[in-house]
């Protein structure tokens, strides 16, 4: 039997039905067509998937969709603020921190996350926090820069 | 498949218990969705017990902290309290799988996913931390080196399930430390795992547990380990025998992950650089 | 004629070598970005595969009855719903096994259902009944005389006697006499060398929507580096008319070469015409890697002769390459690759294909070539150690240069290999101190590069902007790059122009976006349907001014008269031009179709500090510098992250990755935990150094980057590595337990 979930999904209330055994991920690409979150592994090995639930970057192929009920869920379609790109969106494209672009609304939702929580990391320290954000293509060099270029923007210090 | 959230431990013992075919209990979900997913296994109920009242608490209670099975490794992270008793315990939960990983898995879960390479099973070890077990039969309290017997196995019985973690109290001028083995920096399942809890007096170790993952197809208390290190300044001396006790005591496989020869080797190296960051943090040095 | 000279030598660009911000940049930081599992259509049913877990089996019958009961399930097709009698047998069987599965991942069946969780569970409805049989996956076993055949049929009579019949075809390229070369060496060094097959990697898994009515029209939307390639192989595979089937390429989540053929696509199609009903398939991670295309594992001799002051006096390598269960592996390609770098007099390169149970191989960036480099650059380096000589100066002495003859036959034109070791040499990277355990690898690599048939059209709109069409999909930010030289060639700004991958049904044929091909050939296809626009707008303003056609010129974005005529009349904007194209003969489009063959060839030395803890065997890259040859770069960011791209791939190649099959033939490592590809707190920053050495096969000079940058990796770590462990290391992965036991039987 499906299970009726109420919710909020980037500020909005949202109600689903899905399956019990149904992931958050395939509930948010499948049933309400929010298709930026990406399945890359399924398993939680890539983070292709990554949404924040109750402020905590999570990756989606590891939760239920049942479990969303109550809870505030954001997705990399959350992160701009109308026609604003977040510092983080510029950076990534001033930067050319992506090349396929499959990786990087994980990326994008899980560097947000850290900023949020540390407004000033260490190259060392975000590059172990995205350890979970697999990108095949660009050797992390220009997302690591473009991170920390977004975060020393976000504290009011000078472009670097 | 039924997807139960109860309020209450009881309702999830009694939920658990009632229900004839497989069950799951749902806390942090980074195994339990991989094995959904996968179709290793399909249970006909999953209980989430995210919803119980206070399994999210973390409590102080005869010095130690009661640690609720919904806690996450990042909440642990989080707690001075526990990050300061027992660094080597947090360091292990935060080294299980990603950021988004640390966010959601719980120590609980680790110990009852019962995975003999499980980060936290060895620190938890080393700490003499218990598991309190919650059963349709009442209330019971099993060392953590009991809970698992072997690959994917635990000493629960049917109906019965883990409602919180006990981290014992510990002496002034006492520590532990975790290192494990893996080929790259971050997301490996460890190949070899090396927890060690020591306490000093007079600058001369007093007390110590050691405690080995990945080399056995449970964790492994080692305790002529232990028995080297007594009683010494962990120099040179000790720190071989302790590295040869470490390396003794493994009874591992050769796998995708490693040989025989590395993690009866490993564990040896692990063992020694555990007990001097250990020694470090309990001289208050680190 | 006038707009078609190579002139980038003098040439100042103005929007060329630019970083603008590429134009599908805010769809893909905001997630609106269609990949190929983001397409959904109504009625959509979702297709699963069952796929075979042995190695090697007869497939005796398949009962798909029970499946077929499901109400959720609304079609099922095995080897008897496709075209048997496609022209493309392998591509059809590695879809779809016929009477054997030949790996564990083999497809053999397939089910449509209206969600994905109820086609997975129908699968495990249908039974099958498998003889199993013996299985090899080894490529060294695998040509033993008694292993187990994989295809009866054997190889063909390039393969001498004595080898088993897995052993497809052999080949051999060189010139001179090799043992004359040893004759004449100081030190003459052996050394045999392995390599595990590697997946690209691709974070985004293969991903299909068909729709196919029996009538034999269809539409595919898919991620994929080649839609129109694919196109053909669908339309075979499934027995309709290749124009019939509209296939669109969806946004691509990394290819790396391995989305250049079929997988799913003629199932989904064959479920859809089946179903009458939308199909999606998405792979699972695991599907990815049991049953899509890695890259060989190898097997490789390397003998090098070399003289006291570093002089090579003969190379020799035997390249043996397992290319999964059919045949094709890129061992011709490696084995001409090998002294690729070298002006040799005496010179030979060996290849043997070979089939096993595995995967079929696909490309992977530089197919052969990374492996051959490897274990030439490391015999070279144990050279350099013994003779006591200096890594870039050995390499310098004997670099190909523009003139000498390379290994594999052709006379080098312009090329950069002796550009790119000077930048190496250089770099303050090549002198700075290294810490203990630590070693500084160094070597070389080389790749061919593609042109490929190509077609590019070009539409100008009234408002002075331009539509450029073009048909090869976007791998790294090609959209960007294809955007700049037309403006450049047209004079306009960068944002006025839009690069759009279109459909097969509006563009001539295009090959696919593999060989380091696209800014080459599209670009300067781009560049030559921009020169035929323009030539249209001078005829236009020649009508306009009333004119000779010859008497007008285009320069800086604008129609000038030009000869006796200079100064007659004002200048006509190309905005202006395209405002009144209706009034002065209608719509203007530029339009270039070839098969471009001056695609240059591109070296590159890179530069690598490992460090290596001698009492667990792990390895850290410190350091690493790419130097390579760009040809020009055209957007500099998208060239620096080839190169950094390139260069990761190669470092989880040489220390970690690697397919492990257990002694079953089963793989043991699908999926992202244990087939460790480098994560972000593995990798140091990689730093870049473009070498701009013009190729003359393009009007600026443009040389692919794709592919070389993944040749050096493996034999620079393996370099570093070997000297920073004193032991050296001649089997990838170079894993921690493989390097502690290299150091413990060092030490006895």
């Amino acid at each position: 039997m499906q299970i009726h979930v109420a919710t909020t999904i980037n500020g909005d209330q949202t109600e689903y039905l899905c399956d019990p055994d149904e992931t958050l991920l395939d509930v948010l690409r499948d049933r309400l067509g929010l298709t930026g979150a990406k399945e890359g592994c399924g398993t939680g090995d890539c983070g292709a998937c990554t949404v924040t639930m109750d402020g905590r970057a999570v990756c989606s192929c590891l939760v239920l969709g049942a479990e969303a009920q109550g809870r505030e869920i954001g997705t990399v379609e959350g992160i701009a603020a109308g026609e604003s790109l977040h510092p983080l969106q510029r950076k990534f494209l001033e930067h050319a921190a992506l090349q396929c672009g499959i990786c990087t609304p994980g990326i994008l939702v899980a560097a947000k996350n850290l900023l949020e929580k540390n407004p000033e990391p260490t190259e060392t320290e975000v590059r172990f926090w995205l350890a979970g954000n697999l990108c095949r293509c660009t050797g992390y060099d220009k997302i690591i820069r473009a991170v920390m270029d977004a975060a020393a923007e976000m504290r009011g210090e000078a472009h670097a | 498949m039924r997807y139960e959230s109860p309020s209450t431990l009881h309702d999830a013992v009694a939920l658990l218990h009632a229900e004839p075919g497989l069950t799951r209990v749902l806390a942090g979900g980074t195994d339990v969705l991989v094995q959904l997913r996968s179709g290793m296994v399909e249970p006909d109920l999953v209980v989430d017990i995210k919803r119980i009242d206070g399994i999210y608490d973390i409590a102080e209670e005869e010095g130690g902290f009661r640690v609720g099975a919904a806690v996450s490794g990042a909440m642990l992270d989080e707690h001075a309290g526990v990050k300061t008793a027992w660094p080597g315990v947090v360091e292990a939960a935060c080294l299980v799988g990603s950021t988004q990983v640390h966010a959601r898995a719980t120590l609980a879960g680790n110990l009852c996913n019962a995975s003999p390479a499980a980060d936290t099973v060895p620190p938890m070890i080393a700490a003499a931390a218990t598991a309190r077990i919650h059963g349709p039969d009442g209330v019971r309290d099993l060392p953590v080196e009991q809970v698992g017997i072997g690959p994917g196995k635990t000493a629960l019985e049917k109906g019965e399930m883990i409602g919180s973690i006990f981290l014992p109290a510990r002496p002034a001028h006492s520590a532990d430390a975790y290192l494990r083995f893996i080929p790259r920096t971050e997301m490996d399942i460890a190949v070899v795992g090396a927890a060690v809890s020591l306490a000093l007096e007079d600058g001369v170790i007093s007390e110590a547990r050691v405690a080995l993952g990945a080399v056995a197809p449970t964790a492994v208390l080692v305790e002529d380990g232990a028995a080297a290190l007594i009683g010494t300044t962990a120099d040179e001396q000790a720190l071989e025998t302790l590295a040869a006790a470490a390396s003794a005591s493994c009874n591992p496989i050769n796998d995708k992950r490693g040989t025989v020869e590395f993690r009866t080797d490993v564990a040896g190296v692990l063992a020694k650089r555990a007990t001097l960051i250990a020694l470090s943090r309990a001289r208050g040095e680190a | 004629m006038a707009f078609d000279e190579y002139d980038s030598q003098n040439r100042i660009f103005t929007n060329v070598g630019t970083r603008p911000v590429r134009p599908d940049g805010i769809d893909k930081v905001t997630g609106r970005a269609m990949f190929g599992a983001d397409m959904s259509a109504p009625g959509m049913l979702w297709g699963a595969v069952l796929r075979s877990p042995h190695a090697h089996a007869r497939i005796r019958s398949i009962d798909t009855s029970k499946a077929e009961a499901l109400t959720q399930v609304k079609a099922v097709v095995t080897r008897a719903d496709f075209n048997e009698g496609a022209s493309q047998q392998d591509v059809l069987d590695n879809c779809m096994a016929g009477e054997k599965v030949l790996y564990d991942g083999h497809a053999l069946a397939a089910v449509a259902a209206t969600s994905r969780r109820a086609a997975e569970k129908a699968l495990r409805l249908i039974e099958v009944d498998y003889d199993v049989l013996p299985h090899v996956t080894d490529v060294d076993a695998a040509m033993k005389p008694d292993a187990p055949v994989i295809r009866e049929s054997g190889g063909d009579e390039s393969v001498p006697d004595g080898f088993s019949k897995n052993v497809m075809s052999m080949c051999e390229f060189g010139h001179g006499d090799v043992e004359k070369g040893f004759a004449e060496a100081d030190l003459v060094m052996e050394k045999s060398f392995k390599t595990a097959a590697a997946h690209q990697g691709y974070i985004e898994p293969h991903a299909c929507l068909a729709s196919l009515g029996n009538d034999g029209r269809g539409e595919l939307w898919v991620c994929t580096q080649g839609h129109f390639y694919i196109r053909n192989l669908c339309a075979d595979v499934v027995g309709i008319d290749s124009t019939q089937l509209r296939v669109v390429a969806s946004e691509i989540g990394g290819g790396f070469g391995g989305k250049t053929t079929v997988f799913i696509e003629p199932v989904a199609l064959a479920l859809s015409r089946k179903a009458n009903r939308p199909v999606k398939i998405m792979m699972t991670r695991s599907e990815v890697f049991r049953a899509t295309g890695p890259t060989s594992s190898t097997s490789m001799d390397v003998k090098i002769g070399m003289k006291r002051d570093g002089t090579i006096t003969a190379g020799l390598a035997v390249n043996r390459f397992q290319g999964g269960a059919y045949p094709g592996s890129p061992v011709d390609m490696g084995a001409m690759c090998s002294f690729a770098c070298y002006a040799l007099e005496n010179v030979l390169s060996v290849g043997y294909d070979v089939v096993c149970n595995r995967p079929k191989q696909a490309a992977y960036r530089a197919p052969g070539s990374p492996m051959a480099a490897f274990a030439v650059e490391s015999v070279i380096d144990s050279l350099c150690q013994e003779l006591d000589l200096d890594p870039v100066e050995v390499r310098l002495k004997n670099a190909s240069r523009e003139g000498t003859k390379a290994s594999y036959g052709p006379r080098w034109p312009q090329i950069g290999l002796v550009e790119t070791l000077r930048a190496a040499k250089n770099h303050p990277h090549y002198s700075a101190p290294l810490g203990p355990n630590q070693g500084r690898g160094l070597a070389c690599g080389f790749w061919f590069n593609h042109g490929g048939e190509t077609s590019v059209s070009l539409a100008l709109s009234q408002d002075g902007t331009v539509a450029l069409s073009v048909g090869t999909p976007d791998i790294g930010g090609s959209r960007a790059s294809m955007c700049l030289m037309a403006a450049e060639e047209l004079g306009i700004p960068y944002e006025k122009v839009r690069a759009t991958v279109v459909d097969t049904a509006s563009l001539g044929y295009n090959d696919v976006s593999h060989g380091s091909r696209v800014t080459y050939a599209s670009g300067l296809a781009t560049i030559k349907a921009a020169r035929d626009a323009k030539q249209k707008l001078c005829g236009r303003a020649a009508k306009i001014w009333g004119i000779p056609e010859e008497a007008v010129v285009w320069e800086d974005g604008m129609a000038k008269p030009a000869g006796h005529n200079a100064g007659e009349h004002d200048p006509l904007p190309f905005a202006e031009l395209c405002r009144s194209m209706g009034q002065t003969g209608g719509p203007i489009s530029g339009h270039f179709e070839a098969t471009p063959e001056g695609a240059g060839v591109s070296f590159a030395t890179h530069l690598v500090d490992a460090e290596v803890d001698p009492e667990t065997g792990a390895t850290r890259v410190t350091r690493y510098t790419v130097c390579q040859d760009a040809g020009k770069a055209i957007h500099p960011a998208y060239v620096e992250g080839q190169f950094q791209g390139g260069a990761a791939q190669g470092i989880g190649w040489a220390l970690n990755e690697e397919y492990i099959y257990g002694e079953d033939g089963r793989l043991q490592n699908a999926g992202f935990l244990d087939y460790r590809i480098p994560v972000a707190s593995d990798l140091p920053m990689i730093d870049t150094e473009i070498v701009e050495v013009p190729n003359p096969g393009h009007p600026y000079g443009v040389r692919g980057v794709g592919e070389t940058s993944i040749v050096p990796p493996l034999a620079a770590i393996a370099n570093a590595v070997s000297r920073a462990a004193g032991v050296r290391m001649t089997e990838l992965p170079m894993s921690p337990p493989r390097i502690l036991k290299a150091l413990k039987d060092r030490d006895g």
